[in-house]
């Protein structure tokens, strides 16, 4: 059974390779062959996850060494994977959705020249993220993390000669390496500290460390789950990476790459439940993001800019739980999962809204959709309430759990970030709801673009509806499946431990006030957007909705603070290596052996006399020195 | 005496120049020829000296060794011996020429409607006897084992470089025939007054060492070998300060061809007034030179004095990694600015040796050969995209991915390894080099780590300007990779992958080398606080 675990990577990777170099012959079926191979690596992982539940629970961790990566005395890097229930959750959710993104993109992309390309794209994607969360160490994890990364690029960027989409990409890739700076330090701490980077002897002796060391690695590890995750401070990547095609959007970019931190926190959880300050700091970005993400969602016109401040803001819940610890972490994991469905149902959905419209991403000017496209609309419409927190659908079960567990911090701390969710989720459902409104019903509001064409609304080929139906089907009943005897955290619970603390709220109020909550956020999105029409152009709005749609000023802050400084440093840097280092240098040569004069007289053309020269002489004095000391 | 193969191994591309020099001038299309037969027989001969150098315990420091006595009087013998830093060098400079040349193709022949001016012009077979005639040299200086033998190769290849730079431009800088002459000119002879400012200096040292050996020995030397042995047998030790100024003496010329801030200006105008494969010539082979140098004669002859540099050495590289990443950012040219980012990367190099750490070391070796391939491809590529355009200046391109597809794929590969993207060898060598250095230094790890965020930004942006977003005018034809450039290229960009999949080979062979650099210097690896128990380090097998 261990061997397959390497195949799980492989299968995409050759994905990657055949069609990126294959060329032209390739273009009409490559598509296909991606597919298939993504399809494949679902298989593997379908077959992997009965061999696991065959087993007992303690024996449920699988190993597969291929070889020795990095052997340098001291420091031992290996290509091994170790598949245990963590990274078994996560690899199913990777293929899974991952090959029905592949079969909605054949469709999506139908008429992209490039489409070949964007398989091989996306199967790289697959093989460094399923990489990411196999590695049996930190460095081997570190290199699907940039995997993921540049994958993430070239998809974000796959629309080269749009220079938004373009500027996107850099921006994507940059901000990530600020947080790869973490994880290369993190790595660094755990090397000088334990002499390795492997998971098994790392976490197990994690407890034998100071404190001050186990806090410093797990806020590196958190500086790398902010980049990774657009977590505040390094959030402002995730709202431009959705100028990349949709489908990258929903894979990407809300259902596997962006919750990679979340991974790398609860995998990390030995290091986490000794370092409380580290904790502490988890918890507080979290709380932060996903008020910041559920704000901006409820400010952008751009259905996937909204969408991607949501996936933020729930990131932020994934995020906050993980803080909490053992309670948190199976919850973390299950909300991961769950909103992995609904939001890769919601953005399908929005692509196939667009593909529908003509590419126009602007909710006001859509409307009524629903009559249209009555499979997208069904689909969206049951993932909008799974997001929400509908009574008994998959996201009402994963955030109540975290809500609760946020609670369970106890005494004032608990009470902060209980309510603080559960604004978050009156947020929610208020910018799902503006988004349901103004794109489904209501007039329609659409208008002939600059060519004159009018948008003529169509439902999407059945390549893309299937996988938004079979979304749709795990966005209503993943939570209920999971929440059965707690049958998903008791999976996880080797892995990742479980705790149940006291909660001041029981279970029962903490369900009944976020159902509360949401009704309050439906409502009031119904009184702005559901009673009167929504005019087409976005009213100027106060100065918070203002700064709302401009990300609440990230990229002003971010400029301000680093891009213009930076510039004017490489600039002056310029000047200064011209005029000053090259001069002092110059010139102190010249005060030894006339170096300056010797090349101000290049310019007139005496400089191979001078050279030749120079080298002569010193082949003169090699020799006199010689002669000197012979006699 | 066994067959002397480092000997044939620096003889063959130095057999090689007289041969393509011998040409007649028409028959350019054979002097070429010629040169890419010869490099290729070398690189056969370097693969005889991987496979005979014997990497087991107990194998000898330094193998293949010759020895014959040279200058009797002077004790200047001539011997040649690798360990296995050399073998990784030499390894690394023969597999690149074969592919410089291919890169050249058509660099030096005559422009249109220009003629041959009788037989004596004749730049085409010049070009290419040169490229072999340094490479024959650089070969030399990573095999001589004794101290003179190699100052004098470390110097002599300045000749043939100088012509090389100040002879064969790119025709692609900005201003008129004659004005770009003068920069060429002004270029070549800043990187020889420079380089022979650092080799007279050294020249001293050199000559200083000779004299302290002459004064403790009876009778002068210059060979590793036996140095080592009086050293150990006591009979010869440095006072503190002689030891210091050798060791300045050394380092000032090894820092100047590495080349480490502030000693650096000399290399963006030598890399941008070049051709590309000169430029990939002077900073992936012969710049290696100094730091393949520094490992073997300051760490290996002066212990005690570079133990007392390091902190100023640390410094420097450090300041070497920013401000060269920084400079990238500033440039407009792109051949300048891939002059800066190696800047950085030197600077990378020069950390891991004097971090005196295993993973240092076997990071730094490693690094000098991944700058050299990764370094190659990206300048290359460049180089075939300067050559479409004739200009070297940034603003001059945008949107080359749509007409040139595959052009712009490769450049982005080789961007990608120079900004050390896991997968590719650059990221092995590089995180190495962070990990040896933090464990010893925990600042500077630190810092250096600042050089991984710049370098994602001087790559990106300079492939988001040229090849991304609408078609610049005057490159809607621009012609994709020939057939001649793709084969230059895809062996290249293959290497990058297995290095970083699979760099057990090379670090296999040079990982001895470092346990006895690391002994000459008395340092030992730091040892981690919590003792890991085996059975949970042995979990995975």
């Amino acid at each position: 059974m261990e061997s397959l675990i390497g195949l799980l990577v492989a299968a995409p990777l050759l994905g990657a390779l055949v069609l990126l170099t294959g060329g032209r012959r390739l273009d009409r079926a490559g598509h296909w062959l991606g597919t298939a191979l993504a399809a494949t690596s679902f298989v593997l992982a379908v077959v992997l996850f009965f061999d696991l539940l065959g087993r007992a629970d303690g024996d449920r961790t699988l190993h597969q060494h291929l070889f020795s990566w990095v052997p340098v005395a001291g420091f031992q890097a290996d290509i091994a994977f170790q598949l245990d229930q963590l990274s078994m959750t996560f690899v199913l959710l990777i293929t899974g959705v991952g090959s029905l993104i592949h079969l909605y993109s054949v469709g999506y992309m139908e008429h992209d020249p490039r489409r070949r390309r964007f398989f091989g794209y996306l199967n790289l994607f697959l093989a460094a993220m399923l990489l990411l969360v196999l590695a049996d160490n930190y460095l081997l994890l570190y290199a699907g993390w940039e995997g993921v990364g540049l994958a993430s690029y070239l998809l974000i960027g796959f629309w080269q000669d749009r220079p938004r989409a373009a500027t996107a990409a850099k921006k994507a890739f940059i901000v990530n390496r600020v947080g790869d700076i973490g994880l290369s330090i993190a790595i660094m701490l755990m090397f000088t500290t334990f002499g390795t980077f492997a998971f098994g002897p790392v976490l197990s002796s994690a407890a034998e460390t100071g404190e001050g060391t186990l806090t410093a690695i797990g806020l590196m590890l958190l500086l790398a789950a902010c980049g990774k995750s657009a977590q505040v401070p390094l959030q402002s990547w995730l709202g431009d990476a959705m100028e990349g095609p949709t489908p990258v959007s929903a894979l990407i970019h809300a259902a596997t790459m962006v919750t990679a931190g979340v991974y790398l926190v609860v995998r990390s959880g030995a290091i986490f439940n000794a370092a409380p300050d580290a904790q502490t700091v988890v918890i507080v970005v979290g709380a932060v993001t996903l008020v910041f993400g559920a704000i901006v969602g409820c400010a952008k016109d751009d259905i996937k800019k909204a969408l991607a401040g949501s996936t933020m803001s729930q990131i932020g819940y994934m995020m906050l739980a993980a803080g909490l610890g053992p309670i948190g972490y199976a919850f973390a994991i299950m909300h991961l999962v769950t909103h992995g469905f609904f939001k890769a149902g919601l953005f399908l959905g929005a692509g196939s809204v667009m593909h529908g419209m003509n590419d126009e991403v602007d909710m006001r000017k859509y409307g009524g959709l629903r009559k249209y496209m009555p499979v997208t609309f069904i689909t969206f419409g049951l993932a909008y309430l799974a997001i929400i927190g509908f009574p008994y659908l998959s996201g009402f079960f994963s955030k109540d759990e975290i809500i609760y567990a946020g609670f369970a911090k106890g005494g004032t701390q608990g009470w902060i970030l209980g309510s603080v969710m559960l604004l978050g989720a009156a947020l929610t459902a208020y910018y799902m709801t503006r988004i349901m409104l103004l794109t489904f019903f209501g007039e329609k509001r659409w208008q002939p673009d600059a060519h004159g064409h009018e948008p003529h609304p169509h439902e999407s080929p059945a390549t893309m509806t299937i996988p938004m139906i079979v979304l749709a089907i795990g966005s209503v009943g993943a939570g209920f499946a999971f929440n059965l005897n707690e049958s998903f955290a008791h999976w996880l619970e080797p892995v990742t431990g479980l705790a149940h603390g006291d909660s001041p709220v029981g279970h029962g109020t903490v369900s009944l006030a976020a159902t509360a909550v949401m009704v309050i956020g439906v409502g009031a999105a119904y009184l702005q957007y559901g009673r009167r029409p929504a005019p087409v152009v976005a009213p100027a709005g106060s100065f918070v909705t203002r700064a709302a749609r401009r990300d609440l000023l990230q990229d002003d802050f971010n400029h301000a603070a680093f891009v213009t400084p930076g510039t004017y440093l490489t600039r002056g840097l310029v000047y200064v290596d011209h005029k000053l280092v090259d001069g002092v240098v110059n010139g102190l040569a010249a005060a030894f052996g006339g170096l300056s004069g010797r090349l101000r007289r290049v310019q007139n053309g005496y400089a191979r006399s001078y050279a030749v020269s120079m080298f002569g002489g010193a082949a003169v004095l090699i020799a006199v020195t010689l002669l000197m000391r012979a006699v | 005496m066994s067959f002397p193969l480092l000997t044939a191994t620096a003889l063959a591309p130095a057999i090689g120049a007289v041969a393509t020099a011998a040409v007649p001038a028409a028959r350019r299309t054979a002097a070429k020829w010629t040169a890419l037969g010869f490099s290729v027989v070398t690189v056969v001969f370097a693969a005889a000296v991987l496979l005979r150098f014997d990497t087991g315990p107990g194998a000898d420091r330094y193998q293949l060794t010759e020895s014959l006595t040279w200058i009797r009087d002077f004790g200047v013998t001539y011997e040649l011996g690798v360990d296995g830093i050399g073998v990784a060098m030499i390894g690394l400079t023969a597999i690149l020429i074969p592919f410089l040349i291919g890169a050249g193709w058509n660099d030096a022949d005559p422009k249109e409607g220009e003629t041959p001016q009788g037989r004596r012009w004749r730049p085409t077979q010049g070009f290419f006897a040169l490229i072999l005639l340094v490479e024959a040299m650089v070969i030399m200086s990573f095999a001589a084992t004794d101290i003179f033998l190699f100052y004098i190769f470390f110097e002599a290849m300045l000749i043939p470089m100088y012509f090389l730079i100040g002879g064969f431009g790119d025709r692609a800088g900005s201003g008129d025939e004659a004005g770009q002459a003068r920069q060429r000119s002004y270029a070549a002879v800043k990187f020889l007054l420079y380089n022979l400012a650092g080799g007279l200096v050294m020249l001293a040292a050199v000559i200083g060492l000779w004299v302290a050996t002459n004064d403790q020995l009876g009778s002068g030397t210059f060979s590793l070998a036996a140095i080592a042995d009086a050293k150990a047998a006591g009979e010869l030790t440095f006072g503190t300060g002689t030891e210091r100024w050798l060791f300045l003496g050394f380092f000032f010329a090894f820092a100047i061809k590495a080349p480490l801030w502030p000693l650096h200006t000399w290399l963006p105008n030598a890399m941008g007034e070049s051709t590309a494969p000169v430029a990939v010539l002077i900073t992936a082979v012969v710049d290696k030179v100094g730091t393949f140098a520094m490992l073997r004669f300051c760490l290996g002859l002066f212990p005690e004095a570079s133990n007392w540099a390091t902190p100023a050495v640390i410094v420097l590289s450090l300041v070497s990694i920013v401000y060269g990443a920084l400079l990238a950012l500033g440039q407009r040219d792109m051949k300048r600015l891939i002059a800066y980012a190696s800047i950085s990367h030197f600077g990378f190099i020069v950390l891991g040796i004097f971090a005196m750490t295993s993973q240092g070391h076997s990071g730094a070796t490693l690094y000098m050969v991944n700058h050299g391939i990764a370094t190659a491809a990206l300048m290359l590529v460049a180089g075939f995209l300067i050559s479409r355009r004739g200009s070297r200046l940034i603003a001059d391109y945008g949107g080359v991915q749509k007409t040139a597809p595959v052009l712009a794929g490769t450049f982005l590969v080789g961007g990608l390894a120079t900004l050390s993207l896991p997968g590719l060898g650059p990221f092995v060598s590089e995180f190495l080099v962070l990990v040896g250095t933090f464990s010893r230094y925990k600042a500077a790890g630190i810092i250096a780590t600042v050089g991984i965020v710049l370098a994602a930004l001087y790559v990106l942006v300079l492939y988001q300007r040229t090849m991304t977003g609408p078609v610049k005018p005057g490159l809607e034809k621009l012609p994709d990779l020939r057939m001649r450039e793709l084969a230059v290229v895809a062996p290249l960009i293959a290497l990058l992958i297995f290095l970083g999949v699979y760099p057990k080979p090379v670090t296999d062979i040079v990982n001895p080398a470092v346990e006895h650099t690391l002994s000459d210097v008395n340092k030992t690896d730091p040892q981690p606080n919590v003792t890991v128990t085996e059975a949970e380090g042995a979990s995975h097998e």
